[in-house]
């Protein structure tokens, strides 16, 4: 075995200055935590906070036939897409198994930016690539190594890129973008998405803007968070965690994620027969959100049970600072997955009573 | 990084420190830093025994659960309920108020075996590297 040295995005010497700790994800050394995971959390939860997402993948798709190209390997109609507008969506396999689950945003007629997983974006690329249909005029290009990208987050996301940027943000939706504005006098692309349940934007500038861009913002008040809070604030937004919550043994329809499936314009996307009978079907088991009231924090992988025999197992668990609970989401047999289901979880060899509650855990007050 | 002088530490990050035939037991700062944000104590209860180097509690931060082990051998005396409502403690005084336990020593020469402060610095130092 060689050791692999690991990757270090355009802000790592911000990182270091600010104290975090840095943790290898995914091939990368990424700020775990600055100043605790939990303060970090309240930060965005109050006010807003920065991080540092240049890990995700990023890939240019342009081109006469890019929007055909994109439709044939993910599970949305991104031909629904006009200029501006984004859309999460799936890469799946001809199972039906979920490849990864990435965002798509149609920034002008035949120019498409996509953004991957981490873990996942060379894989990513490649699959697209290798399944470009013969004839296609498209060109995928990856600007992962490129550009820097950075999620502001938080109640006060929008008035801190506000006071760095001319850009009309208040007119941008959410899930929408905004492509070559400017912010902190850098040309930036950004998108009103995020992964933490808040309202917020990412911003996608080049590589060597990054640490202006960043520099800017934190100056501007938002505290710099990593990747402990993000994984705190995802789960009690019950958002998706590709790895944990769905991977290749997973369909769209157990995770609740019918609905970036669209399987009724005909077109034939990799995985659509598989997935139109896995939707006639209906999902053998479903992915539940789980709420203790008691002391115990269930982490992945814990056996869920039903009176007294297993039933699933925890896909992402652990500690709500908004709730101060532990909180969980894992499969269960689609049987079992009202709301209210009383279930136990085999914390380390002691049970945790659980309820099935509903979906999202947090969700914010104001939008 | 703190680590008074008065104390003695085990190489599982906990620390002891002597009054009477009592010792009262935490967890260094070197180990809070490392959980990161505690938010679950769980203590064995007043009167029960513990023994040195098992393990009696658990302490659970957002990142990870970990084992506590006591650092000495004896009858629990009195244990920090204070925990439950503000695990936080730990984080912010190690040392003071985030004390876990107090237990009745039964074999003194213990303390012996456990390190004490430069030694366990040193040992905290290569730990970080």
């Amino acid at each position: 075995m060689s050791s692999t040295t690991l990757r270090r995005t355009t802000l790592y010497s911000q990182h270091k200055a600010l104290g975090a700790k840095m943790v290898p994800f995914a091939d990368w050394e990424m700020p775990i935590q600055y100043t605790g995971i939990i303060e970090e959390h309240h930060a965005v939860r109050e006010r807003a906070g920065i991080f540092d997402v240049s890990h995700m993948g990023r890939l240019d798709v342009s081109g006469p036939d890019a929007a055909r190209l994109l439709r044939h390997v993910s599970t949305y109609d991104i031909a629904r897409l006009s200029t501006g507008e984004g859309h999460y969506s799936l890469l799946c396999n001809e199972e039906g198994g979920i490849l990864d689950d990435i965002y798509v945003f149609s920034v002008e007629d035949g120019c498409f930016i996509v953004v991957t997983n981490a873990a996942n974006a060379e894989k990513d690329r490649d699959w697209i690539i290798e399944h470009t249909l013969a004839g296609l005029d498209v060109n995928v290009k990856d600007i992962q190594t490129v550009t820097a990208m950075i999620a502001i987050q938080g109640p006060e996301a929008r008035e801190r890129v506000a006071s760095l940027s001319p850009a009309p943000l208040s007119e941008v939706k959410p899930r929408n973008c905004l492509d070559d504005i400017e912010i902190a006098g850098r040309r930036a692309f950004i998108s009103r998405t995020g992964y933490t349940g808040e309202g917020g934007f990412e911003i996608v500038t080049m590589a060597s803007d990054g640490p202006a861009v960043w520099d800017a913002l934190l100056n501007g008040g938002a505290l710099a968070c990593g990747l402990g809070a993000r994984d705190t604030l995802r789960l009690e937004a019950a958002l998706l965690l590709y790895g944990n919550d769905i991977d290749r043994t997973v369909d769209p329809f157990e995770a609740g994620l019918g609905w970036v499936v669209s399987l009724d314009d005909g077109a034939d996307f990799i995985g659509r027969q598989a997935l139109l009978r896995a939707k006639e079907r209906g999902p053998e088991r479903s992915l539940v959100c789980l709420l203790t009231e008691e002391n115990g924090i269930p982490r992945a992988g814990c056996a869920i049970l039903h009176e007294d025999k297993q039933v699933g197992k925890v896909s992402s668990g652990g500690f709500s600072p908004s709730l101060r609970r532990g909180i969980a989401m894992g499969y269960v047999p689609s049987g079992l997955r009202t709301e209210g289901t009383e279930l136990t979880v085999d914390v380390r060899g002691k049970p945790l009573p659980m309820r099935i509650v509903k979906r999202p855990f947090y969700s914010r007050k104001s939008a | 990084m703190e680590y008074p002088d008065d104390l003695r530490y085990s190489r599982e990050h906990e620390w002891v420190r002597l009054d009477g035939d009592a010792g009262v037991i935490g967890i260094s700062d070197f180990a809070q830093d490392q959980l990161g944000d505690i938010v679950y104590v769980a203590l064995p209860a007043v009167g029960s025994e513990v023994k040195f180097m098992e393990k009696c509690g658990e302490i659970e931060s957002v990142k990870a659960v970990s084992d506590l082990y006591s650092p000495v051998s004896g009858e629990v005396l009195a244990r920090n309920d204070s925990l439950i409502e503000q695990p936080e403690l730990v984080n912010s005084a190690p040392y003071g108020d985030g004390w876990l336990l107090q237990v009745r020593l039964i074999d003194p020469s213990e303390l012996e075996r456990l390190l004490g402060t430069q030694e366990y610095k040193d040992l905290t130092a290569r730990a970080e590297e």
